[in-house]
Formats: structure tokens, C-alpha cells, sequence
């Protein structure tokens, strides 16, 4: 589609709009039962994409949740992890 | 009481002019970083605001890079800015160049034209704009001081009118130092045609209502941004028109047309001046201070004419094909080479000729004044007389 129209000027956090994640080639899988909680793989993101989140109301423990829709595949999380209990995996 | 007519004329050196026209036309901001031979004119200004006698801020940088990416910043706030440079000065530039147009900001700049290193030479040529030709700015070229002087006030209409950045090409020393007579309007004058800049709300950086300048473009969008920006530099060429012509209107001493005759005849569209016969053997094709010399040059020749060309980006193909097809041979003269190719000049007239004119005309491209060195008026003769042969070439003319 010709979408000719184009606005230089946009409204601030606009930019989220761009789903960067289609650049990624290996993607992070987390074993949520070998996870530990220790949030290090959401604190080094270098995307600022893995958030901790509690799994249920009924388990109150924090575990990561990657947003793939902007997670690039770099690796750090699974490289990180003292349990590796994130892999990566092909994603092409 | 019987009041003296003032002439409104004073004999001033072409940088001084171009500052008194500045501080009239009164930007908020003002960077630049010195260099031979801009250095007057950026000089001159800081000395007005040093004195009190103009209102912008003035900000040193510590580079040209710093320079323009300071007037980049300015005028992103909503403001009118300037700055001017020359050769290795602009070639620093030269990422900035392409931000402001594609950040669309109306941006006005000199650029007082220079050699490029190496050799290191501080003289005149047109190899340094050659550099940033197609970065998606409206590019003027001055012939002599006045045309320099309304270059500018016209460039701020321009650029912010289009939302597209304008540079006026001065030549080096030809023009930023020698002393000529020329009118300076008064800001007064300059306000009935250029009103005070205020843009739109939401089109500029402001804490009262935030926006994203220069935001991340995927190849989604990307390619439409550049699109756009080709489209809007062609279509240019009517406003400038539009403009030249209301210009004209309000400053009728500082752009008083030559009037044709019965053996020549004179064309300005704001675009490209024709000067010579209905039918020429030849026409000589130039940009800048050289056409000066050349039209004093072909008195001499009836069956020749001269085209100047004043706005060279977007290239204004019709208004330059329509004075080429009165010529036989054609003769550009230009103060720039494209290392590998031809002048840059030759390269465009080349490619905007449809397929009868490229037939029918003889078009020779012709080197002069690299690095400041003299066009003489016998140059020019030989000139003329190698463009009756046939064929293309690209000669270096240095010597009589």
C-alpha cells in the first residue's frame, strides 16, 4: 500500500508503535519451574524487555516476562541466568 | 524646503551587506564557527551584538559541526536562526546538512564558496557545495552583492513558507570581500514581505505541548519520508517563482530588470536570466560571480547569449532548456569538477535535455577558477571559439 502521507512530527512515546522484535534470529525461552525469581535476567535486558511478574493470583512469586514484541534475541538473559533457565532458540 | 533624494546606495563589501541584511531580516539565533572566507561576515555580526545593536543571541561553537547542530536545535524550539560557512567548514557540516532537511527545518544558511583541501588553498571555487548539492536544500547562487542581499530575504520566505532549508552560495572573496554598491532594506521594508516567524503549535519542541522531532523510521515508513522531500523540492521551483515575482514588486530598486532591445533580449524568472540575441550561435552557461564577467565578456559577440542560473537545486530543467534551445553550441563554464565524471553543472543540464535537444545541441563542459584562479576575459574568447567543435569533451581552461 502507497501510504504517501507521512508526519515527521509525532507525539512523544510514539515510537513504541515500531515492533522491533521481528529483527531477532534465536528467541529467550524461560522454564518458569527452574527460574529461581532472581530477577537479574529483567534487570541486565539491555531492552528494557523483560518485566517480573507474579504467574497467578495464586503464586504470588515474581517470575520474567519477555515482551517479544520488542526483544531483539541478544542472549544476555539466558547467558546471565545462575540456573540457566532461559535458552535460546531458533526463531527464523 | 527642498529634501536631497537620497540614494539609497552605499558602497559596501559584499560580507558586510550580507550581515546588515541578517541583523534586518533579525533571526533569534545566530552560530558560526570562522573560517576564510565567510570569517566577515559572522565577524560582523557578533561585533552588532557586541554593541547592543542587534537582539540575537549569538552562541560561539566550537566547530562548524557544533555550529549547525546548534541552529538545528534553535530552530527545532520555533525559531528563525542563521549561520554561514565556507569549503572544509561545510564538508564538517555535512550530517547536519542532511538532519535539517530531513527534520524539514526552515534553516538559512551562506555558504561564502571555497576550494577543498588537499592542496590546502583559502580561494574561490564551487567544489565545496558541490559536496552537499542533492542533501535536499533549495540552493541559491548570487552573481554580485544585491542579487546576495535578496537572495537572503527571499531564502527566509522560502524556508519557512516550504518547511525546506535554503543555502545562498556567495563566492569567496569575489564576493565576500570586494566593495560594490548595494542596497540594504530596511526591516521595515523586509516585514511587508517576510512577516515575523511563528510557527504552527505542535510543529516545534515545546514543554507546553510536547512533540518527537526526528523520530525512528522503520523501512515502513523510511522511504515515503524521502519521497516526500523530492516531491516538495520540485514543486519548489513554482513558489520561487511565485515569490520572485512579489519580491520584485516590493523591492523594485534592489531588483530593477534589464530591459530587452531589439538586438537582445533579457528573461528573469528568479530561476534563470537569459541575456543575448533571440537566435544564438553559442550560449554560455554559468553559476555565480562568473556570469559578471562573462556578460561583460561576449559585448564583444552579437550571436552570443548568456544563461545564469541562480536557483541550481531543484534544478529548474524547463526554464534552462528553453534559453539552451536558442543557442547551436553550448559552453558551460563551471568552478567544480566531479573527480571520475564531468562538471557538475554539464552532468545535470545533460541529464534534464529530453531526446530532439540532446540531438540538436552542442554541449561542451568547460573547467575555470578552481582554487581562485583568474577567469579572464581571453579565456573566455577561447571559450566561445572551442565551442563551435563538435563533439563532447570536458577541457581545463587555466590560461589564456
Amino acid at each position: 500500500m502507497k501510504n504517501k502521507k507521512i508526519n515527521l512530527i509525532t507525539a512523544p512515546l510514539t515510537a513504541a508503535s515500531n515492533k522491533t522484535g521481528t529483527w531477532r534470529t534465536e528467541k529467550p525461552l524461560t522454564d518458569s519451574a527452574a527460574c529461581i525469581g532472581c530477577s537479574l535476567c529483567a534487570k541486565i535486558c539491555p531492552e528494557g524487555c523483560i518485566e517480573m511478574n507474579a504467574r497467578s493470583e495464586n503464586d504470588n512469586k515474581l517470575k520474567p516476562e519477555t515482551d517479544y514484541d520488542y526483544c531483539k534475541g541478544c542472549g544476555l538473559c539466558a547467558h546471565e541466568c545462575p540456573v540457566k533457565a532461559i535458552k535460546m532458540a531458533k526463531d527464523y | 524646503m527642498i529634501m536631497a533624494k537620497v540614494n539609497p546606495r552605499q558602497i559596501l563589501e559584499g560580507s558586510r551587506a550580507i550581515a546588515l541584511t541578517i541583523k534586518n531580516i533579525a533571526p533569534a539565533v545566530v552560530s558560526a564557527y570562522p573560517i576564510t572566507p565567510q570569517t566577515h561576515i559572522v565577524e560582523d555580526l557578533a561585533k552588532m551584538k557586541a554593541d547592543g545593536e542587534a537582539e540575537f543571541e549569538y552562541i560561539r561553537a566550537e566547530s562548524e559541526f557544533a555550529a549547525a547542530s546548534i541552529i538545528l536545535g534553535a530552530s527545532a524550539t520555533g525559531s528563525r536562526v542563521y549561520s554561514a560557512t565556507s569549503s572544509q567548514g561545510l564538508l564538517l557540516m555535512a550530517e547536519v546538512i542532511y538532519n535539517i532537511s530531513g527534520l524539514r527545518l526552515p534553516i538559512v544558511m551562506t555558504t561564502a564558496n571555497r576550494a577543498i583541501s588537499s592542496p590546502i588553498n583559502i580561494w574561490n571555487d564551487h567544489s565545496d557545495i558541490m559536496s552537499v548539492r542533492d542533501a535536499g536544500w533549495i540552493q541559491f547562487f548570487a552573481a554580485n552583492h544585491q542579487e546576495a542581499v535578496n537572495a537572503h530575504i527571499l531564502a527566509y520566505k522560502l524556508a519557512e513558507k516550504l518547511k525546506l532549508p535554503v543555502m545562498i552560495n556567495v563566492d569567496g572573496f569575489i564576493l565576500t570581500h570586494s566593495y560594490e554598491p548595494v542596497i540594504i532594506p530596511a526591516t521595515d521594508k523586509i516585514k511587508k514581505f517576510l512577516p515575523d516567524y511563528t510557527p504552527e503549535n505542535g510543529t516545534y519542541l515545546n514543554s507546553e505541548n510536547p512533540v518527537t522531532l526526528g523520530a525512528f523510521f522503520t523501512p515502513a515508513h523510511y522511504m515515503e519520508t524521502r519521497e516526500t522531500l523530492f516531491d516538495d523540492l520540485e514543486k519548489s521551483l513554482t513558489t520561487i517563482k511565485k515569490e520572485y515575482r512579489l519580491f520584485q514588486k516590493i523591492f523594485k530598486d534592489e531588483s530593477k530588470p534589464r530591459e530587452s532591445t531589439s538586438k537582445q533580449i533579457f528573461f528573469d524568472d528568479g530561476l534563470v536570466e537569459y541575456c543575448g540575441p533571440a537566435k544564438a550561435k553559442t550560449v554560455l552557461v554559468a553559476l555565480g560571480s562568473l556570469n559578471g564577467t562573462i556578460l561583460d565578456a561576449i559585448k564583444e559577440y552579437q550571436d552570443t547569449g548568456l544563461l545564469k542560473i541562480k536557483v541550481y537545486r531543484p534544478f529548474p530543467s524547463d526554464s534552462v532548456n528553453k534559453f539552451l534551445s536558442r543557442g547551436e553550441n553550448i559552453a558551460i563554464l563551471e568552478k567544480a569538477v566531479n573527480f571520475g565524471q564531468a562538471g557538475p553543472l554539464y552532468s545535470d543540464i545533460k541529464t534534464n535535455l529530453n531526446a530532439s535537444e540532446s540531438k540538436n545541441l552542442n554541449i561542451r563542459d568547460y573547467i575555470v577558477g578552481l582554487g581562485g584562479r583568474d577567469v579572464t576575459k581571453k579565456m573566455i574568447a577561447k571559450i566561445i571559439k572551442d565551442a563551435e567543435r563538435r563533439g563532447a569533451a570536458v577541457k581545463f581552461i587555466g590560461h589564456d
